[in-house]
């Protein structure tokens, strides 16, 4: 079992968990995940890993409450346990002295993003950070990021936050004042990383992209979180997370995020019903 | 009673439930034999004096001594028999394919010229088990002396089980690591409900932990922990990670939603138990025309799974002839029993899809059959320009699958085959590293779960040996004196 050992709420129906796991902690790099099942009747599902605290045993997972699992889990409390988390899965990060770096991180990806360019900067990248929201409420970790990058550049797309626009437009801008990138590595909803991918693409900038698509095991056996890369069917669970940008199929990808669409508002429309208004209460908590 | 007496009854059949209404359930579909009906088949063993049977096992189950005690109604007696050497009778007595092994070379069956009508030693293995589970007869071995000796086993499926358990009896300390949140492999991810139940699996499971073997579960060894550190930590390592990386045809549209390998069909309809789907949170695309691609035990299992998650039509395509079918013939009769249509000679060329990337369609290839291939079966041959669109709404690929390949991708001094098996010693299960070694799917590729508990066998002879003796280079020879001295 799994112990809450923290639970805060950081945005709108964004929830951050430190829970004993040690070992996950032990050998769990920058760039990897875990899969997460939180009862005997639960799914499993893939969340990345934002940070790890070895010497405690724990780690930190921030986590967006959108589905029956996500939303279950945001009504635990410190001292409840899960039954399962699995990992540290995937590839770890590639971290290597390139020179200069820039970290695009969006949404909930922020998470994911901010140990990588911890250690990107650690091993002696100039790291520049764009961090882009819907609107300043939804922004995480941002002293983090501030920290951990030489120089950080907020967007919101209703402008109520740093530059008005998307982290799209920041990147051309930087570009356009004669900023020089050797890689971008970009976490997110997939469609700011398709897009990130596509720019990149033309400016000439190597781009990494970390894919959360759907999955079952997480050790390569099913086969569920299947993208084509560069023509070619690769498992994001073993072969990934973290894929070459400009190669992704991000179309099929995001297809394949919707498979169960149906199923995953029947699943919650059931949970709601048999939980009622006490969780209706809690979201409404969280907006506040 | 005489032998000619013995020969003369009948085999008794197993009572089913019927096939219409067992597609809408998931229980199991053979029911079982009464105590009447056991000691009834247990008459018609004639007791040989070389029993072929057993030569037929491959863990030696003294067969015609445990169908003795049957026939002289000593239900206990004839399950100590049967542990002796086998640790999952439950689930050997259901899933193993007797017809092949030790029925094929049964005295009766060639007596009444009818392998099919040999003594049912697989349904008699099952009665045995079910009635220990059901009586809560509870045979434990003696505690054994502890040797101090610590052996880790990666992977807790059939052959990791059979490991984990014969080595607990000789007083190892023994750790099972396993990535699922389950045990059992492939009896749990894989083999249906209906055909084993998994309430059996953690019965066998539970067993073990009373023996002392510890489990931890969500542990991928090669992720969670580096193979090197499982090595420098225990005296010995088995490796039985299976064969569990899904091939695909690499064919146009495979990635189209509603496209699964049958391993993520399988695991979330058993393991995750998408059948109480919204009960559980685990769903499946129901379909309402289901193919499955693929001939073995494991298509049936989809096609049969598919029926119980509602399709109307379930459909198998397979590019050979039925009689080709590597399935068991139990399977392929149970899967037209409930209703499963055989498409036979059809060969995918592509899955079609919508705008919105949802499968719509397979086209389809008729194929005929020509020349015998290297597998000795005439292979398939396309019928030119005899293409046709088969409006399909979920695809299930069952075409088989190779070792699984984290285990070796951590640690590469591990030697492998050119397919990604690992290579062992056959008559030691010893790999290349000292201290490590390996059996089941991850050396044989995709088989049965009866030869990975073979291998687990021998394996655990091999490292009860490696461990009391210090010998590495000359392991095999060790074991060979051995044998002998018993003798």
């Amino acid at each position: 079992m799994h112990e809450i050992l923290a639970h805060s709420v950081l945005g709108p129906n964004v929830h951050l968990y430190r829970f004993h796991a040690p070992d996950v902690a032990k050998y769990r790099k920058p760039g990897q995940f875990v899969i997460v099942r939180i009862n005997e009747e639960g799914e499993r599902i893939p969340l990345t890993i934002a940070d790890v605290d070895q010497a405690e045993g724990s780690i930190t997972l921030i986590v967006q409450a959108v589905g029956k699992t996500t939303l279950a889990m945001a009504q635990m409390k410190v001292g409840d346990s899960i039954p399962d988390i699995c990992g540290p899965l995937g590839e770890p990060t590639h971290i290597e002295k390139v020179g200069n770096v820039l970290c695009v991180g969006g949404g909930i990806g922020t998470a994911p993003l901010y140990p990588v360019t911890r250690a990107l900067r650690d091993i002696g990248n100039h790291v520049v950070s764009i961090l882009g929201a819907r609107t300043r409420e939804l922004l995480i970790l941002e002293d983090q990021m501030r920290e951990a990058s030489d120089d950080l550049i907020i967007t919101t797309d209703d402008g109520s936050y740093g530059m008005k626009g998307l982290v799209t437009d920041a990147i051309k801008k930087l570009v356009g004042e004669g900023g020089k990138f050797d890689l971008c590595v970009s976490m997110g909803p997939p469609i700011m990383m398709k897009f990130v991918s596509l720019l990149t693409k033309e400016l000439g900038i190597p781009c990494l992209v970390s894919l959360n698509p759907i999955m079952v095991d997480g050790t390569g056996m099913c086969g569920g979180c299947r993208v084509t890369v560069g023509g070619e069917t690769k498992f994001a669970c073993v072969d990934g997370p973290e894929f070459d940008g400009h190669l992704v199929d991000f179309d099929e990808m995001m297809g394949r995020l919707t498979m169960y669409q149906q199923y995953e508002k029947n699943s919650l429309d059931h949970y709601m019903g048999e939980t009622g208004c006490r969780l209706e209460d809690a979201l409404k908590g969280d907006d506040k | 009673m005489n032998k000619k007496e013995r020969l003369q009854i009948p085999p008794v059949d197993m009572p089913e439930q019927d096939p219409k209404q067992r597609v809408t359930n998931v229980d199991e579909v053979p029911l079982g034999y009464t105590p009447e009906m056991a000691i009834l088949e247990a008459k018609r063993c004639v007791q040989c004096k070389r029993p072929f049977c057993v030569e037929g096992c491959p863990v030696g189950i003294d067969i015609p001594g445990f169908i003795q005690f049957i026939e002289d109604g000593d239900f206990e007696g004839a399950i100590h028999k049967i542990r002796e050497t086998n640790l999952l009778p439950a689930i050997c007595g259901r899933v193993c394919p007797q017809e092949e092994q030790c029925q094929l070379t049964c005295t009766i069956g060639k007596a009444r010229k009818d392998p099919t009508e040999a003594v049912n030693i697989g349904r008699l293995e099952r009665f045995i088990a079910d009635y220990e589970r059901e009586h809560g007869v509870v045979t434990m071995p003696p505690k054994p002396t502890p040797t101090g000796k610590k052996v880790a086993i990666v992977g807790a499926g059939p052959a990791g089980l059979t490991v984990a358990g014969d080595l607990v009896r000789h007083g190892h300390e023994i750790t099972v690591y396993e990535a699922f949140h389950k045990a059992g492999g492939v009896l749990i991810y894989g083999i249906p409900e209906f055909r084993l139940p998994k309430a059996i699996v953690q019965k066998e499971v539970d067993y073990l932990e009373k023996l002392g073997v510890n489990f931890k579960y969500n542990f991928v060894v090669g992720k969670t922990a580096p193979v090197q550190s499982i090595i420098d930590d225990n005296d010995a390592v088995f490796i039985g990670t299976g064969a569990g990386l899904p091939r695909f045809m690499r064919i146009d549209g495979e990635n189209l939603l509603g496209v699964y390998s049958a391993n993520e069909y399988l695991t979330r309809a058993n393991l995750m138990q998408a059948y109480s789907f919204p009960e559980t949170d685990t769903p499946l695309i129901s379909g309402k025309k289901v193919a499955t691609i693929g001939g073995g035990n494991v298509a049936m299992d989809c096609a049969r799974t598919a029926l119980r998650m509602g399709a109307e039509k379930s459909l198998i395509i397979y590019r050979r002839a039925e009689e080709q079918m590597p399935a068991r013939l139990e399977e392929i009769h149970h899967a037209k029993q409930e209703g499963v249509e055989f498409h036979t000679l059809r060969n995918p060329v592509r899955f079609l899809g919508d705008d919105k990337n949802w499968l719509t369609g397979v086209e389809l290839l008729k194929m005929e059959l020509g020349e015998p291939d290297a597998s000795g079966r005439r292979s398939p041959v396309p019928v030119p320009d005899s293409e046709w669109v088969e409006e399909i709404d979920a695809v299930i690929v069952a075409i088989g699958n190779s070792p699984n390949p984290l285990v070796p991708k951590d640690h590469p001094e591990l030697e492998v085959t050119r397919w990604g098996g690992i290579v062992v010693n056959e008559a030691t299960g010893q790999t290349n590293i000292q201290g490590v070694f390996a059996g089941g799917d991850i050396v044989l590729g995709a088989a049965t779960v009866i030869l990975a508990m073979g291998h687990g066998r021998q394996a655990a002879k091999s490292i009860n040996m490696y461990l009391s003796s210090g010998r590495w280079s000359d392991l095999e020879e060790a074991l060979s004196t051995d044998r002998a001295d018993v003798r």
